[in-house]
């Protein structure tokens, strides 16, 4: 994929293996993509696709014993696949931030939240301790703690789950980074406290006009908060475009299944969802050509056995990975898909 | 099974079941110095071959509710009774007959699996249990199962570990169908299953519901999944049934103003074109604390409708105005 100028975060053909007991695990392959300041990509896929390796190889944070990165991650015209962990320490929670998926876990029982927040703050400005707290109360209160001034001294479990995510969103920003990466950052919260916390992040965008990178499995979180969409499978990409795009008319048999797979408030009940047949590939050996091919129900009409013996290049842009020709997906999403998703 | 049941018919039905757990404090000497109020005089119907949807956030009581129905935990008032039998302090003896008929499905696949037995023994073990011998065997049984709930029946050797956790799923569904119940009360059947993986086990547990007449307490934070699966639904908030009613009162006519903005806030918009019907309301906060739950209607400390009357007296569920009588709506203020 060609670089555009002002593409903030760029990942190029990202390929992340882990050695284990069993063997080589290939969690991503060949990942690209590239995120401007103020924008918000979306990454969607089930677990084990290779969405939250992909994230964690941005901010360097996988053990480097066990993995081989390849490819290239630039950051604001900085590469940071060669960079060395001293330049990386300086730029995490700093110019580029995490927010996790279990607050409960990400944050430490032992310290205050006050102090937790505090941490990176001092880390990266030299701020004093006093300056530093201040700075703690000023973050919760952004994020909606009532009480901002007496709750920094609470330790994490006097806090429930949606007020820890705050926090941890707190912690994450408190630096003002200019990439915050969200893995799963709602999927442990109830429904109503989750629209709270998306709608948190996006209103904190629209005021520090950070790029985000929002990991999750539910569809339903992306279509309102993201501006491009990333379907990730087997760990490779296969399907890119804009939110609107994808999910209005998606193109990848992949992304069909999951759409047809949610129940949704609209759907008639009296149809039985339409799942995806079989489970997700063993990434230790992955099936050779398209990664979906044998969960696949257009795989056989494409000829030459291509499905299974070549791999489906994405192309730049508005793309999926796939062997149908294009007119043909087009009838198929437009006969048999979308009747049932309207 | 003995004598059969009409469908429709009440199987299983609360009476003002509550269960406070006792929070316990003090030095030296240990004492009980509060209760968390964790379901609280709950009134529930379920019918014979029907399913019922217990919905709500976590900490609502929902899966407590489960517990106290099946006897797993024993409750601390109300009354609990089984096709007309009362169940509520029964003894283990006495339970045994109603167990076989009542099975349950967890929602972690991993934990509720022993890693050390096989398939064949997971799946065998209620009968094992109950000294029950099918015509032609345990282990043809076993494998009739496997067949129904979509396994290999070849898997009969296999360990939990050598499947995925969709595949488990289906190990505690064949566990649970292994005594030919009559109720099955599901908690979070789902939610630990990846979206395509769950689609898959919904279509089971539907099928299984119609096809085999199956009663079913579905019980689920996730709306969407609920509505796809039971006929009936009650909506739970802070230990207490909000609204009760079919699935099209809950889903297209929602009384409540807590069951307006659980459905608002679903994330949706992965559709054609977005329902213009579906307003936005933002509730402010988290849930209350059960250990000092808000005096009158629970809801009323997010809720922007509450007044003083909502402090002072709860709302009782009731049919309200323009609702049809199996509709039931706790609300001083209901919504339109």
């Amino acid at each position: 994929m060609a670089t555009t100028p002002d593409a903030f975060l760029t990942v190029r053909d990202l390929s992340v293996r882990f050695r284990t007991e069993d063997g080589v695990v290939r969690a991503v392959d060949r990942v690209g993509f590239e995120l401007e300041r103020g924008r918000t990509l979306g990454i969607v896929g089930e677990s084990g696709s290779g969405k939250s390796v992909t994230s964690l190889s941005v901010l360097g944070l996988h053990d480097p014993r066990h993995t081989e990165i390849e490819g290239e991650i630039t950051l604001d015209g900085q590469v940071l696949t060669s960079a060395p962990e001293s330049v990386l320490e300086k730029l995490r929670g700093n110019k580029m931030a995490m927010v996790f998926q279990d607050s409960l876990t990400a944050l430490s029982p032992y310290y205050t939240v006050g102090r937790q927040i505090a941490e990176p703050f001092r880390k990266h400005t030299g701020a004093s301790r006093r300056e530093a707290r201040q700075r703690a109360v000023e973050m919760l209160d952004k994020v909606g703690i009532p009480n901002a001034r007496l709750r920094v001294d609470d330790y994490p479990h006097q806090f429930s789950g949606g007020m820890r995510q705050r926090a941890m969103i707190a912690m994450a920003l408190v630096c003002d980074p200019e990439l915050l990466i969200a893995d799963e950052p709602t999927t442990a919260l109830d429904v109503t406290v989750q629209a709270q916390i998306l709608d948190l992040l996006m209103d904190l965008q629209q005021q520090t006009g950070s790029a985000i990178v929002l990991i999750t499995h539910d569809l339903g979180v992306v279509a309102h908060t993201v501006d491009e969409l990333l379907v990730m499978y087997a760990g490779r990409v296969v399907e890119r475009g804009t939110v609107d795009e994808v999910l209005r008319a998606p193109r990848h048999p992949y992304t069909w299944g999951l759409l047809g797979s949610m129940p949704r408030l609209e759907s008639d009940v009296d149809e039985p969802l339409v799942p995806i047949p079989g489970s997700p590939p063993s990434l230790l050996s992955p099936p050779p050509g398209c990664p979906f091919h044998p969960r696949c129900a257009y795989a056989a009409e494409v000829p030459d056995d291509r499905c299974r013996t070549e791999r489906p290049e994405l192309r730049p842009g508005r793309a999926a990975a796939c062997h149908l020709p294009r007119d043909r997906q087009q009838a198929v999403f437009t006969e048999q898909i979308a009747p049932r998703l309207s | 099974m003995s004598d059969t049941v009409s469908r429709g018919e009440p199987l299983l039905v609360a009476e003002g079941l509550t269960k406070h757990f006792p929070v316990m404090g003090g030095f030296p000497f240990r004492r009980r110095v509060g209760a968390v109020q964790a379901v609280d005089k709950i009134d529930l119907t379920v019918r014979a071959g029907e399913s019922f949807g217990l919905v709500g956030e976590s900490g609502c009581g929902k899966s407590t509710t489960g517990r106290l129905l099946t006897r797993l935990l024993e409750p601390t008032a109300g009354r609990i009774s089984y096709r007309g039998r009362d169940i509520t302090h029964a003894r283990r003896t006495e339970l045994a007959p109603i167990r076989s008929e009542i099975q349950m499905i967890f929602q972690d696949p991993y934990s509720s699996l022993n890693p050390r037995q096989t398939v064949g023994r997971i799946i065998s073990g209620p009968m094992e249990i109950n000294d029950i011998r099918p015509a032609g065997g345990r282990e043809a049984r076993v494998r009739e199962l496997l067949e129904i709930v979509g396994l290999n029946p070849e898997h009969y050797n296999r360990f939990p570990h050598e499947f995925s956790g969709g595949q488990r799923q289906r190990i505690g569904v064949a566990r649970a169908l292994a005594l030919e119940p009559r109720l099955v009360v599901a908690d979070e059947p789902v939610s630990a299953l990846d979206v395509s993986i769950q689609a898959q086990v919904v279509n089971l547990l539907r099928s299984l519901q119609r096809d085999l007449g199956i009663a079913f307490l579905f019980i689920a934070h996730d709306l969407a999944v609920v509505r796809h699966f039971s006929q009936r639904v009650a909506v739970m908030y802070l230990g207490k049934i909000v609204e009760t009613g079919s699935r099209d009162d809950i889903y297209r006519s929602p009384r409540h103003p807590y069951t307006h903005a659980l459905l608002s806030a679903v994330p949706e918009g992965v559709t054609a074109s977005p329902s213009p019907r579906r307003e936005r309301i933002r509730l402010t906060g988290d849930v209350p604390s059960p250990i000092l739950p808000p005096s009158g209607c629970r809801f009323r400390t997010r809720c922007w409708k509450a007044t003083d009357l909502c402090a002072a007296e709860e709302p009782p569920l009731a049919q309200v105005d323009g609702s049809s009588g199996s509709h039931l709506t706790a609300c001083h203020f209901p919504e339109p």
